[in-house]
């Protein structure tokens, strides 16, 4: 083998995996990606049942109910809109009414959120920042939970996954 | 007092690493020995001082003066002691003082156990670790200082984050800054040699034990910190992919590409200027993995824009010292000599093969990691990559990867013969499919990619025996001779096996734990029994009990399996006054490399409690294939021809030596 051939094996070769990585990565971003909304940007946006999607607000207060066999429903809420939830399992610690929370799964052809997986901080003062980005873009921020989140928001340790999901080898985590 | 005195401790080796980053650089210009030499003084003082902060800020934890803002926010007086040291970098300015304390302690190890180096060398690798230093400690003293006083000072502190009140904390924080930190000294010795224009293979023999220490706490501290997320968290889940553990992984890949690219370079002299890219660009991801941990640009760019002053200062570190390296690598690469090409089908090749799976896979999670932040800035939308993306992208690649391991280091140097590897691979092809074939008849459910995945686990293991087989000619030769040989054989080879082998075992681990894993997730009464994966697992009942700064409600379960007896676990639940947080302590049972996992939900009305129940098979060789790999690399570093800073090969072949 000659100079210039061994060359391009090595340069054909590397071209070759970076392709494959290309293609990989350019499949999986069509149907892997999970997208954040709110109540009111489903609603305006009329998303598909069964479309996967992460869902963030306040869980209204008052709408918890717990049914049986650790089935739950309650209602996100961002102010303008509601949206019913399901879910069934066992609620994150810091799972509160009236508090932050982000939920992952898809509507069902009732229009209710079927969640598979329900995130909160180990923080009790954590409000999640996809929800308060949320509601201050829309207006409906109050100062209280700037003052709630101040408290909480700051990284606390390194590296440590401090968020759960409620089914431990399904959906990522946020911290 | 102690306060001022690390403060001001911090402040004298900012100025120190002022001097160091400057002073020698001089002198190595002027060829002025004395010079040079400053930067061997200023290194082990910069140790000293930083090192004195650091024990200045344990002693305020411990003493729990809450007179200091950082003792105040994140320590209580009836805190276990342990929790008041390891609280100690449990927060942002504690973590940033530990991690200079670590670059401090490896430029000094560099400082004390350099002799060997020639002086200029040395005089640019010191220099080029101060002008990291110089960076944190004004990042430290400008935007995080942990020395900060309180005018009022409260009578009780705020207490840890409970999440961090564990022993996990005392260890994976440290071990993952010896590794981040570690790949500094490569970086340094790169950025040393494009100054010097000057790079051989003696270069590669400086930086390889350098990068191995890096690389194996690296791999320790991300194993724990799966592990304590494993057990912790109380969801059973041991990897995430999110952005945090993303940022740990990274320079994981590229540093273990780094390790295979030295040992080309070392060996054939071959790869020079991809081995400088790869110390730059490994650095370069841990700065990066700094970054998005300590700004809190991943948790939501907004809040990134909220609070600027630190994400904007280290995110200037950032640019200015990747940017700077490879600028200079840009402009000096070309002029360092090129070393001879090798025929593509040889060790050479193979581990080039290595180096573009690995930072391809690399580069595929920092995208993963990436891509939803630049979204949000671009096109302002929200979107989160997870575990999904990963499996299609990440795991394809690493399992060709692992494919091509166990041809490694069977293919000879220069010119390789792939067929006669490939036939004396046959064995470990042949255990590989039979394993297949047991684990699909043998299973139902699950993935049918499962047994394949196993089985591609098993070839990595048997080929790593298939290789000791043939080096040490057992079967072929008496056993006293195989004997003889297996003592000869160099330690770096025995290194490789392990660190090879802990793949396959990991691997396993993994595709056990995902694909068989068993789940029971009710709510019981005392006397309900739960049936999991062939246990019995009967609910006693609950208790109250008071922890030092903690209330828990305990169950507790009465472990059988077929009517025999074996265990009881005590999962709890505790409950932090101070901070008004919860966190679930799950009680696990180990059974050969099995668990149980007990986790508690809240308790109803009734009196019944929501239980979540796994049965994790295999679950423990997740961690054990990396502990080998960490033990593979002790192995490789012990092997003399690659004794911290040795610049010569092993002298003699003598066969009389002292005993070490």
């Amino acid at each position: 083998m000659t100079r210039k051939q061994r060359r391009m094996t090595i340069i054909g070769g590397s071209l070759a995996v970076l392709a494959l990585a290309a293609a990989l990565v350019l499949n999986a971003l069509r149907d892997s990606i999970v997208f954040f909304s709110t109540p009111t940007m489903v609603a305006e946006k009329h998303v598909q049942p069964g479309k996967r999607f992460r869902l963030g607000g306040l869980v209204q207060p008052g709408s918890l109910r717990r049914g049986d066999n650790l089935a739950v429903t309650f209602e996100v809420a961002d102010g303008s809109a509601k949206l019913p939830v399901a879910y069934k399992g066992i609620l994150p610690d810091l799972f509160r009414e009236g508090q932050g929370v982000v939920a992952e799964g898809a509507l069902d052809a009732n229009g209710v959120f079927k969640a598979d997986t329900v995130l909160a901080k180990h923080d009790e003062t954590y409000m999640p920042k996809d929800v308060a980005d949320a509601l201050k873009k829309q207006g409906h921020w109050k100062d209280n939970y700037g003052a709630q989140a101040s408290g909480g928001a700051k990284p606390s340790g390194d590296a440590t996954p401090v968020a759960t999901t409620a089914q431990g080898n399904s959906q990522g985590a946020v911290r | 007092m102690i306060a001022e005195a690390g403060h001001y401790a911090l402040v004298l080796a900012l100025a120190l690493a002022l001097i160091q980053s400057f002073v020698p650089l001089i002198g190595a210009r002027l060829r002025d020995p004395a010079l040079m030499n400053v930067a061997r003084s200023t290194a082990l003082a910069q140790l000293l001082f930083v090192g004195a902060s650091f024990i200045a800020l344990v002693t305020l934890h411990v003493s729990s003066d809450f007179s200091v803002a950082n003792v105040y926010e994140n320590s209580h007086s009836m805190k276990p002691l342990i929790y008041k040291i390891t609280g100690v970098w449990g927060n942002h300015e504690g973590s940033m003082l530990l991690w200079v304390s670590i670059l401090a302690l490896f430029g000094g190890l560099v400082a004390a156990f350099g002799n060997n180096l020639p002086l200029s060398l040395r005089a640019h690798v010191l220099s080029v670790q101060a002008w990291i230093a110089s960076a944190f400690y004004l990042f430290i003293l400008i935007t995080s200082n942990p020395f900060l006083r309180i005018a009022n000072p409260p009578i009780e502190g705020r207490d840890l984050n409970p999440v961090l009140q564990d022993i996990g904390l005392a260890v994976h924080p440290p071990m993952l800054y010896l590794g981040y930190v570690g790949f500094s000294i490569s970086f340094s010795f790169a950025i040393a040699a494009l100054i010097e224009g000057r790079i051989d293979a003696a270069w590669a023999r400086w930086v390889r034990p350098w990068t191995l220490v890096a690389w194996i706490f690296l791999t320790l501290g991300i194993a724990m910190g799966s592990y304590w997320a494993y057990y912790e968290l109380g969801w059973g889940g041991w990897w995430f992919w999110d952005p945090v553990e993303n940022a740990s992984l990274m320079p994981w890949l590229a540093g273990t590409a780094l390790l295979h690219s030295a040992l080309v370079m070392e060996k054939r002299n071959a790869l020079k200027v991809w081995t400088i890219l790869l110390s730059i660009l490994t650095f370069s991801l841990s700065l990066l993995g700094t970054f998005l941990v300590r700004s809190g640009v991943i948790t939501s760019v907004h809040a990134f824009a909220n609070d600027p002053t630190r994400g904007v200062f280290i995110l200037l570190i950032l640019c200015l010292f990747i940017g700077g390296s490879l600028s200079l690598f840009a402009g000096r690469a070309t002029s360092l000599k090129q070393g001879g090409l090798f025929a593509p089908i040889s060790r050479e090749g193979a581990l080039v093969l290595n180096n573009l799976l690995l930072t391809v896979a690399c580069a595929v999670v920092l995208f993963g990691t990436l891509y939803p932040l630049a979204m949000e800035v671009l096109a302002d939308f929200k979107m989160s990559v997870g575990a999904p993306f990963y499996n299609l992208t990440f795991v394809p690649l690493f399992a060709l990867l692992l494919l091509a391991v166990p041809f490694g280091p069977m293919l000879a140097w220069k010119r390789g013969d792939l067929l006669g590897v490939t036939q004396r691979l046959l064995a470990a092809g042949v255990a590989g499919l039979v394993v297949v074939a047991i684990v699909w008849a043998w299973t139902r459910g699950g993935s049918a990619l499962a047994p394949l995945a196993i089985g591609l686990g098993v070839f990595v293991i048997a080929g790593v025996v298939t290789d000791l087989v043939e080096r040490t000619g057992l079967f072929r030769l008496p056993f006293a001779t195989t004997l003889h040989r297996a003592r000869g054989l160099p330690r770096s080879a025995w290194g490789t096996a392990f660190a090879h082998a802990g793949l396959g075992i990991a691997l396993i681990g993994i595709v056990c734990e995902t694909t068989w894993n068993s789940e029971y997730i009710a709510t019981m009464k005392p006397n309900d029994v739960a049936q999991v994966a062939g246990y019995d697992l009967k609910l006693d009942g609950l208790l109250e009990r008071q922890g030092p700064n903690y209330r828990e409600m305990v169950a507790q379960f009465q472990v059988s399996k077929g009517g025999e007896p074996l265990s009881v676990m005590t999962p709890s639940k505790r409950s932090f006054t101070t901070r008004g947080a919860s966190t679930t302590e799950a009680a696990l049972l180990t059974r050969g490399a099995s668990q149980l996992y007990i986790s508690l939900g809240d308790v109803t009305a009734e009196g019944a409690i929501a239980v979540r129940i796994y049965h994790k098979p295999f679950v423990l060789l997740i961690w054990w294939g990396p502990v080998l790999m960490a033990f593979g690399g002790v192995l490789s570093l012990s092997d003399r021809r690659l004794r911290v800073g040795a610049p010569k090969p092993a002298r003699a072949k003598q066969r009389l030596q002292p005993a070490e």
